[in-house]
Parts: C-alpha cells; structure tokens; sequence
C-alpha cells in the first residue's frame, strides 16, 4: 500500500494538488506544505481547538482530520477571512476594537468557532457563546473580552452595519 | 504527536471495507469522525497497521424513521442529531445527551456509533443506548448481526465487536406514551468529559411509576445500569408528596452499587456523592417530562 496519495483541496478560494503521506495531518498539511501558518498548533489531540479550520461549511480539528481526508473539500482558513479588497472580517474586526486578543494563538480557531456560530444563530446570548467556544482554551484573556468581540458582532449584523458572516 | 505510519485505505463500497476489515484482522482500525481514534494515534496509545476511513461509504450516512423506532448510521455526526426535528422530539434523551457531547468542532465530525464503538466510560451515547433499550448493528464480511446494547458493552474501552466487524448502525425503539427523560452530566469545564452523568426514564400512568430505566455515566467500567433502583422505583407512586423520598432512596440505591476509581479528575469518594446528585436531577427531569404535576 503506497504511504503517500495525491490530493486535490480547495483552500481558501484556491485549488491545490499535493502528494502527501497518508498519515499527515490536515494542519501539518496547511502549515508546512502551504505555508498557511496561521493555523495554530496547541495541543495536537484535539482539546485546545487552535487548529479549528472550516471543512466543507463546518467547523472541524485540523490535528484529528487527515490531509489524505480532505481529498475534495473546501477549507477555509483564518487566511481565508479577510473580503477580497483586503478589509477584515467583521469579527476580525471586533476582536480587534474590543481587546479580544492577546498572544493571538488561540485567536484562529475562536474565529472559525464563532463565525459558525453566528451563522447558525445570529443573535446568540452571552451563555451561547461561551458554550459555543468552550472548546476553544485561551490562557490569556480570561475570555470575557473575546465573549464581547463575538456579541459586539452580534449587535451590529442586527442593525445597519449587517454584513454577512462567512 | 504525530501517528505511527499505517496503510490507509478508503473504500467506496461497503463490501470493499468489509473485506479488507477482515483481512486486516486485530491489525485493523475503522476511522469514521476520528475525535477519539485520531488523538488516540497521536499520542501513540495505539498503533494499527491498516486504517480503514468509512467517510466516503454514503450508505452509511443515513438517519431513518420508522414505525420501529430510529437508525443511526455509522456517518452520522453528533451534530446531524441536533439538526434533525424527528430526534429532538421522537428521542428526546438522545438529543439531551448529544446536545451535552464534547464542543462544536468535535460533535460536527465524531459519530454516534463511533462513540459506542470506543464506549469511553465518560462518554454519553454509550449510556443513552442501554437507557433507551437499543441494539447495535455489527457487519463483517461474514455477514451482519444484531446486539442489544448492554451485550455490546464489555468493559473499559472495549466491547463485543470482533476482529473484523464494524458498527454499521445503532436502533433505538420508539419512545412509549406518557413517557419522559432525562440527561444530565457534571464535568468542571463546559463541554469536558463528564465526572459522572445519569440518563433517566420514567413511564407514568395515573401518576404510578410503571417502567424505569436508569444508568449511570462515568463510574469506570462503561455505561452502569442501577437495576436496584429501577426495581425500587417499579410500581412506585410518584406524586407530590412521594417523588423526593423515592428519588432519595434511587440515589443512595446507585452510591451503594456503583464502583468509581480515584482518578485526577475527582477521587472515587466525589464520584460516587455526584452519582447519586446525578441520578436525582436526571430522575426529577424525566418525572416534569413525563406530565407529572
């Protein structure tokens, strides 16, 4: 049995075709054979959640999904976020005018983690949120200002300012 | 952290897995949502020389109604029960407890039969099976057969499946009339694997107890079913005025049978105390559930 496969992924907008060992990871695949390190590495078993990229409109751990896995799928990645013009997400946004980083490694995977959130429940209470990113450890904030960030987005989908979440 | 190397095979047909599953023999792994078998390769704690990945077998994608209750299939994700309106209200204890596995990420790729194939003493799916009465559906390349879900469960990690076989699908019987539920779990942090967690039943007629199911999550050796308390609340009066002596005599009926081990989430001792806080809450839910007043 051959110990590598050809693989052909749509990351962020753009197709890729990589031979890749079967046993690789999906997150070692983006960060050291596409060179998307913003995809961050914790804890590697699955219980930090900084790894948390899109597949196929879902949230999901790189570090427990093979590249060999993601044969066919649509990723999108914390690169993957910025609009076409280069302006921020709206959560980027948010996370950025309400203090909700510090060190920035767990920021990729909260992101993922709360844009499907708010697309699946736009106005979400402050109990939604934080069990929405209980899986995601931050060992700097506190969480409390990365909560703000997700609701601040919230407030403002619901007015004018409506932009759509990924 | 990286996985010790394997062949890795992702089959298009059912037979096709089937056959290289028993090929493969106990060299042999199935990987559907991979949240517990991918960490478990990880960090080495096992290390089988044939993946076989069921993700691209459709077939197995398949969550079905009938008159005779629900099919799971082995693809069937923790999250595609929390979008499906026929589980929330046909089986209320399983979309309670699936609402209660793990986070967002995980429960949109782990399965619900991969969670009774790993049967982790904490997990939740292994404990709603054994509540609701439910039957696990193993194929091999010799052919398929059916187990009732206390069978299937054997022990800490480990089950009946044999070399070859995989879980194709789990059943679970229609939900009787006059019939309530309830789950609950404890864990420290949101979305953890539970201290210890209780799925209830209870059947009322004309406020009489006439069928209890109960068992308990986290107590060590896989899903712990408290007959002796099932037993004690039969035929009981569940009224006003009784339910809190009976649910008291269920909780201290699960701390005198159950057999928690010290670990370095919680000493056996906190275990056993939150066994019987367990069992009260998930008894109380099941009673409101079930129309009592």
């Amino acid at each position: 049995m051959p110990r590598e496969q050809n693989i052909r992924l749509n990351v962020n907008g753009r197709v890729y075709e990589r031979t890749v060992p079967v046993r690789l990871s999906l997150a070692d695949f983006l960060r050291d054979h596409l060179h998307l390190t913003g995809t961050h590495l914790g804890c590697e078993h699955g219980v930090c959640g900084a790894c948390t990229i899109s597949m196929n409109g879902r949230s999901a751990r790189s570090c427990l999904t093979l590249a060999v896995q993601a044969d066919g799928a649509e990723i999108v990645t914390i690169e993957g976020l910025r609009a076409a013009d280069g302006s921020r997400h709206p959560l980027q946004q948010a996370f950025l005018e309400n203090f909700g980083l510090q060190c920035g490694y767990c920021t990729p995977g909260m992101l993922i983690t709360a844009i499907e959130l708010l697309r699946e429940n736009p106005q979400p209470s402050e109990q939604d949120v934080r069990e929405a990113l209980s899986g995601n450890i931050c060992r700097c904030t506190g969480y409390q200002a990365i909560v703000d960030s997700v609701l601040a987005v919230a407030r403002d989908t619901q007015g004018s300012k409506k932009r759509e979440i990924v | 952290m990286k996985p010790a190397w394997f062949d890795y095979y992702a089959p298009r047909s059912l037979d096709e897995a089937l056959r290289i599953l028993a090929d493969a023999g106990p060299n042999g792994r199935v990987l559907a949502g991979g949240q517990s078998l991918m960490p478990m390769l990880n960090c080495r704690l096992l290390n089988p020389a044939i993946l076989v990945d069921i993700n691209r077998l459709e077939v197995l994608n398949s969550l079905d109604v009938t008159k005779d209750g629900l099919t799971v299939g082995a693809l069937v994700r923790h999250a595609d029960l929390l979008h499906d309106d026929r589980v929330r209200h046909g089986w209320p204890l399983l979309f309670e407890a699936t609402k209660q596995v793990a986070h967002p990420a995980i429960r949109n790729r782990g399965t619900v039969c991969g969670s009774v194939a790993h049967n982790d003493p904490a997990a939740e799916h292994p404990s709603v099976l054994v509540t609701l009465d439910g039957t696990v559906v193993i194929a091999s390349a010799a052919g398929r057969r059916e187990l009732p879900a206390e069978q299937f469960f054997t022990g800490i990690l480990s089950t009946a499946l044999q070399p070859g076989e995989m879980v194709v699908a789990l059943r679970y019987p229609p939900q009787p009339a006059g019939t309530g539920t309830g789950f609950v779990e404890f864990a420290r942090r949101l979305g953890d694997f539970a201290m210890a967690g209780a799925a209830a039943t209870l059947t009322l007629r004309d406020g009489v107890c006439e069928h209890a199911r109960l068992t308990v999550v986290g107590m060590g050796e896989g899903p712990f079913r408290a007959r002796a308390a099932e037993n004690m609340l039969a035929a009981r009066r569940l009224g006003a005025d009784d339910r809190n002596e009976a649910f008291a005599e269920a909780a201290e009926k699960v701390r005198a049978a159950v057999e928690p081990a010290d670990d370095v989430h919680a000493s056996a001792s906190y275990r056993r105390h939150l066994a019987g806080v367990m069992t009260q809450r998930a008894l109380e839910t099941a009673l409101a559930r079930a129309g009592a007043h």
